[in-house]
C-alpha cells in the first residue's frame, strides 16, 4: 500500500515536472489568463481601479511568464546594440515596471468579458509563435489580444502583447529612438525613471 | 438640406488642406512619416482644451446609465453603422461578411427593436466594423501623411477623405429633424468618448511621449484592421517590427 502511494505521488510529480517542461505556448497563455480572470472577477477592489493590487496580481502570476530583456530589445529596435550590458539591465528593469504598470492598470478595466483562445498555427520545431485571443463583450467587435512567444530553456517566454493590432513594445519605438539620437542610452535611462517616478503607484 | 451638408464638407475639407499647408511651413521634422507634426500637436493641445468641457459629460453619463441603457445606444448606433460595415464588405470584395452584415442590420432593426439590441451576435452573426478608409487601404491607396484634427482625432490623409465619404454615407446626418439629428450626433458622440474612458487611463500610464504614442497606436491599428487583424505576411515574428 506504502509503494503504491508513493508510486502515485511519483507519478504525479513526473508528469507535472514534464508539463512544466513540455506546455506549449498556448496552453500557457489560457492558463495564465484564467488564473488571473479567475483572480480579477472575485476581486472587487481591482474592479475599482486599485492599480497597486491588480500589479501584485501580475508581478505574481505573469510575470514569471514574460522575457523583459526581449522586450527592451525588440522596442529599442538597434539602439539596442549600442547599450553596454550595465545599460541593458537598467534599461530592462524600467522598462519592466512600466510595462507591467500599463498591463495591471488594463485589468483595472475587466469586466465581464469573455476570453476565446484561437488556435495557433504552429509547426513542429518553431522556436516563435504567435498566440492568439480574442476579447468578447456582446454588441463589441471582439478586441484581438495576442502574444508573442519565443522558445527558452526554461520553456515558453512572452515577449510581446499586441492589443487590437497595436503592439505594446513597439509602439514605444519612435520614443525610444528620438531620446537615444538627442540624449543617448543614458538619456533613456533617465527618461524611464522619470516616467517611474511620476507614475508610482505608491504616491497617489 | 444634403445640398448644405456637401457645401460644409468640402468647406471643411478646404480649411483642412489650407491648415495643413500652414502646419507645413512650421514643422521641425523628427520623424520623416510624420511631415505635419507640429501641427498635429498643436491640436491635440487644442483637442485636450475641448476635451476639458467633453469629457466630465462623458464621465457622467458613464456613472449615471445603468449599463443596459449604455448597451442599447451603443447598439443601437453601431446597428446604423453596420449599414456602412456592409456596403465596405462588399466593396472590399468580402460577399461573406457583407452579407452577413446585411443579416445583422435586418435583424437587429427588427427582432432587436430598431437595434436596441443586438440579437444578430447571439444568433452567430458576429459584428464587424468598416469603414471608407479601410476599403481605401484594402484597394491599395497609400495612407499618406497623418494629421490629428479637431475633435474627430487621428487620421492619415486617406482615412481622413474616408471620414469624409462614411460622414457623406452616415444615416444620422440624414435625419431630417435637425434638432433630432443634432441630439442624435451629440448622443452618439459622448456614448464614443465614454467607451474610451478606459482606453485614456492606460495611455496616460503607458505613454511618455503622448502624441508619439497615439499617433504609433493609431497607425498600428489601421493596418492590421485593414489587414483585418491577419498577420503580416511580408515578415516573420522578431523580424516584423
Amino acid at each position: 500500500m506504502k509503494s503504491f502511494f508513493s508510486l502515485v505521488v511519483g507519478l504525479f510529480l513526473l508528469s507535472t515536472s514534464a508539463w512544466a517542461q513540455e506546455v506549449s505556448p498556448d496552453a500557457l497563455i489560457k492558463k495564465v489568463t484564467e488564473d488571473v480572470l479567475t483572480i480579477v472577477r472575485q476581486d472587487k477592489d481591482i474592479q475599482n481601479g486599485n492599480t497597486k493590487k491588480a500589479i501584485d496580481l501580475v508581478e505574481a502570476k505573469v510575470l514569471p511568464h514574460f522575457d523583459f530583456q526581449h522586450m527592451t530589445a525588440l522596442a529599442m529596435g538597434k539602439d539596442w546594440n549600442k547599450a553596454t550590458p550595465e545599460q541593458k539591465k537598467r534599461l530592462s528593469e524600467e522598462f519592466k515596471t512600466l510595462l507591467v504598470r500599463t498591463y495591471s492598470n488594463a485589468l483595472t478595466g475587466y469586466r465581464d468579458q469573455m476570453v476565446r483562445y484561437k488556435p495557433s498555427k504552429m509547426q513542429y520545431g518553431d522556436t516563435e509563435v504567435l498566440v492568439r485571443t480574442e476579447i468578447l463583450k456582446p454588441g463589441n467587435k471582439p478586441i484581438a489580444l495576442d502574444y508573442a512567444l519565443e522558445k527558452e530553456a526554461d520553456g515558453w517566454k512572452i515577449f510581446d502583447v499586441i492589443v487590437a493590432g497595436v503592439s505594446l513594445v513597439t509602439n514605444y519605438r519612435d520614443t525610444f529612438n528620438q531620446e537615444v539620437r538627442a540624449n543617448g542610452i543614458d538619456g533613456l535611462v533617465k527618461m524611464l525613471v522619470t516616467k517611474n517616478n511620476q507614475m508610482d503607484p505608491g504616491k497617489k | 438640406m444634403k445640398i448644405q451638408m456637401r457645401k460644409h464638407l468640402v468647406s471643411a475639407a478646404f480649411a483642412g488642406v489650407i491648415l495643413s499647408g500652414l502646419g507645413g511651413c512650421a514643422t521641425t521634422e523628427s520623424n520623416p512619416n510624420d511631415p505635419f507634426e507640429s501641427f498635429n500637436r498643436a491640436m491635440l493641445a487644442v483637442n485636450d482644451g475641448i476635451d476639458v468641457v467633453v469629457k466630465p459629460v462623458a464621465q457622467g453619463y458613464d456613472a449615471a446609465a445603468p449599463l443596459p441603457v449604455k448597451a442599447g445606444i451603443g447598439n443601437f448606433f453601431g446597428n446604423l453603422w453596420d449599414v456602412l460595415t456592409a456596403v465596405n464588405n462588399l466593396l472590399q470584395g468580402k460577399g461573406g461578411q457583407g452579407f452577413s452584415d446585411i443579416g445583422r442590420v435586418l435583424i437587429n432593426s427588427t427582432i432587436g427593436i430598431g437595434g436596441v439590441f443586438d440579437v444578430a451576435s447571439e444568433m452567430g452573426l458576429e459584428k464587424h466594423t468598416e469603414d471608407f478608409g479601410q476599403t481605401m487601404g484594402v484597394w491599395g491607396i497609400d495612407e499618406g501623411p497623418f494629421f490629428m484634427w479637431p475633435l474627430i482625432g487621428p487620421r492619415t490623409t486617406r482615412d481622413t477623405f474616408g471620414w469624409a465619404v462614411d460622414s457623406y454615407m452616415d444615416p444620422v446626418w440624414h435625419v431630417d429633424n435637425i434638432a433630432l439629428r443634432n441630439s442624435m450626433v451629440g448622443v452618439r458622440y459622448i456614448d464614443l468618448r465614454a467607451t474610451l474612458l478606459q482606453t485614456d487611463k492606460v495611455v496616460e500610464q503607458a505613454a511618455i511621449d503622448r502624441y508619439i504614442y497615439i499617433r504609433d497606436a493609431y497607425l498600428q491599428n489601421r493596418r492590421s484592421e485593414i489587414r483585418d487583424g491577419a498577420d503580416n505576411v511580408d515578415c516573420k515574428m522578431s523580424r516584423c517590427y
